[in-house]
């Protein structure tokens, strides 16, 4: 039988073995994107290596990169507020009043994620030709506001159903609306789970890749876009794609540094309140 | 001024009828007890009143007007909620001064009716504390100051005081009765807790499974109970129900067989009870005692000392043990054979359907009956 001490060491072990084996192929892309071009594809690959910032001057030169940062926030931050105004009263109608079909109606939104994006690739790229919102910012919130809203809805959804209910009715008693009822009790109530949706659907929009490459060109293009234009004809340039990867994923590797606290108090909401 | 009254009120979810028909009338500044065991409808009920259920049929007016189809904010009533049901991110003072914040009243305003209020249940020092940060007494306290700052015609409580501790419970039972006088508003009261239900009544309401099985006073339905189910539901220790044969009905009363053959005659009216048809007979332990020469015989299986008094348990053979309440200086010893008098005008008999025979006197229950008014 192993011990206490022995099954926390095993644990420890296979923490860092599954944490390294994540995160290899990040520091992989970082360490390239400050070698040469030659460096980069060398076999065996060299560990240590002259770091150089050619790259970095590289894809500035050739592509906006403040642009491409501009459009990932407003594309994510804007789709994340629309999908959370759209949300919040769906998911408080469907906790606090849920009628026959509700779980049904949970399911099939939920179902709608289980289809392939590229199923509805053709019609999309149509519709937005026609309408002329192919490479606009609006087209992209509006699509990724769509691909968010059933996953926004469930977690928004379970976080309201923690408040217990008699809260929302003390309110009615006290005259509150369902709108006063939103905001000044259920919004605050799950604050923790409500900040932790918003982070996670930001998260998602920002890593999207296969819509923004279909759907933006320069314009509107955000980050994703902007390391898949390096993928160019030309032949791989490894290190210029490690190092247009790093730009990309950098502002969102801080925000979640930053915001992991928050992420996990609420995705743990509930389980420990 | 503040009438509430149901007529033919119902209640179903799809095809269970929850509430089977309620007619009921409450005067002005009445406390109304509703009472009955869990899952009898009495919250269904309460709700209904209050406007947080639909009512599917029939007539709900308050003040004389029909409010079904009114919010239940602008009904007029408070209600105050088992799980406190406390807003808990706001402050004590916020959560009383909520409704009239919703209402658009002035702060300066708000803050007085809400010290007021918190000086009423002595919250004060409380005022700017969160609910997280009050014991359990307390949150209940400003649970009922919420509601007093509304000025409500009508207090509604569903089972307000079953999550305090029994010594606490006696004392907001009090804490509540004094409000009522002083507040001079009428209050509907819901409990399962039938030592609630009597020490705090004008009238009790008594339901199972969706009907009023009985309204009346704490005394009338002590002492003159509709049925069995009144009869065994209301009181502490229980009426005695001891099955029994009618041998004959006269004009003086009605002659039984109890058990082990002995007989009694109950001064009730018996005209429609058949002679060897099935009856129950109602006894309060209170008036039952150990006596050389009573009609039943017995063996004690179980004495309590309460201290003031005794409560002796008798096996007379067939049907329950028979409850007696004896002094607190009772020699009664377990494995006694004993011999049982009843008080037998004092007693009651239900016939086979369980329904009571009415008493040949009515005693007049004193002015308890006025009580609060
Ligand atoms: N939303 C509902 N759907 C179906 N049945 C319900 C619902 N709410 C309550 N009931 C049923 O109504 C009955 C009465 O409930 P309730 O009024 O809470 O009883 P009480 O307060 O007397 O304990 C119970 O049998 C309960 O199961
Ligand atoms: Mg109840």
């Amino acid at each position: 039988m192993a011990s206490k001490a022995q099954k926390k060491i095993g644990l420890a072990v296979l923490g860092w073995v599954v944490a390294l084996l994540v995160f290899f192929p990040l520091i992989w892309m970082a360490l390239a994107a400050f070698k040469t071009e030659i460096d980069a594809v060398s076999s065996p690959p060299k560990v240590i290596f002259d770091p150089t910032l050619e790259n970095f001057n590289a894809v500035f030169e050739r592509v906006n990169y403040g642009n491409a940062v501009f459009n990932s926030i407003v594309e994510s931050v804007g789709a994340t507020l629309i999908c959370l105004i759209f949300a919040a009263p769906a998911a408080y109608a469907m906790a606090f009043f849920p009628g026959r079909k509700t779980k049904d109606l949970l399911m099939w939104m939920l179902s709608t994620k289980m289809m392939p994006a590229v199923g509805v690739l053709v019609p999309m790229y149509l519709i937005f030709r026609s309408t002329g919102m192919l490479d606009t910012r609006t087209g992209l919130v509006i699509v990724y506001t769509l691909m968010n809203l059933p996953i926004v809805v469930w977690m928004l959804y379970s976080f309201f159903r923690e408040v217990p209910k008699e809260i929302l009715e003390a309110a009615r008693m006290d005259g509150a609306r369902p709108r006063q009822q939103l905001l000044l009790l259920l919004l605050p109530l799950s604050l923790p789970g409500v900040m932790s949706t918003a982070l996670l659907s930001i998260i998602i929009c920002w890593n999207e890749a296969f819509w923004s490459i279909n759907l933006t060109a320069s314009n509107a293009a955000p980050l994703t876009q902007l390391i898949a234009s390096f993928s160019s004809p030309e032949g791989l340039f490894w290190a210029k794609l490690s190092a247009a990867s790093l730009l990309a994923i950098a502002p969102i590797l801080v925000f979640g540094w930053v915001t992991q606290r928050q992420l996990v108090r609420g995705l743990t909401f509930g389980a420990v309140k | 001024m503040a009438t509430v009254a149901l007529k033919s009120v119902k209640k179903s979810y799809g095809d269970i009828n929850i509430i089977q028909g309620v007619d009921l009338d409450i005067q002005d500044r009445e406390f109304v007890v509703f009472v009955g065991p869990s899952g009898c409808g009495k919250s269904t009920l309460l709700r209904m009143i209050a406007g947080l259920e639909e009512i599917t049929a029939g007539e709900l007016k308050i003040d004389g007007k029909v409010v079904n189809d009114v919010p239940p904010d602008a009904r007029g009533l408070a209600m105050v909620f088992q799980s406190y049901a406390l807003y808990p991110h706001m402050t004590v003072a916020n959560n009383m001064g909520f409704a009239l914040r919703l209402a658009g009243v002035p702060k300066a305003e708000r803050d007085a009716k809400v010290k007021d209020a918190a000086r009423i249940l002595q919250l004060e020092p409380l005022l700017q504390r969160k609910p997280g940060q009050l014991s359990g007494g307390q949150r209940q306290r400003v649970a009922i100051g919420r509601a007093i700052v509304r000025q409500p015609k009508v207090f509604l409580f569903d089972e307000p005081l079953s999550n305090l501790d029994a010594a606490l419970r006696v004392q907001m039972r009090i804490e509540i009765a004094r409000l009522h006088s002083s507040l001079a508003a009428t209050m509907i009261y819901v409990t399962h807790d039938q030592i609630e239900a009597m020490t705090m009544a004008d009238r009790i309401v008594v339901l199972r499974s969706g009907k009023i099985e009985q309204v009346g006073t704490p005394l009338e339905l002590y002492h003159y109970p509709a049925n069995v189910f009144v009869a065994g539901f209301i009181g502490s220790p229980k009426m005695n129900l001891v099955p029994v044969k009618v041998q004959s009905a006269g004009a003086d009363g009605i002659t039984i067989v109890l058990p082990g053959g002995g007989t009694a005659m109950i001064p009730v009216q018996s005209s429609n009870a058949a002679a060897g048809s099935a009856a129950t007979l109602g006894v309060r332990p209170e008036n039952v005692a150990i006596s050389a020469d009573g009609p039943i015989a017995g063996e004690i299986t179980v004495v309590e000392h309460l201290g003031g008094e005794t409560l002796v348990y008798v096996n007379v053979g067939e049907g329950p043990f028979i409850t007696v309440k004896a002094g607190g200086d009772s020699a009664a010893n377990v494995g006694a054979r004993v011999r049982l008098s009843l008080k037998t005008d004092e007693a009651n008999v239900f016939d086979t359907n369980g329904a009571a025979m009415v008493p040949k006197v009515r005693k007049p229950l004193a002015d308890l009956e006025k009580r609060g008014h």
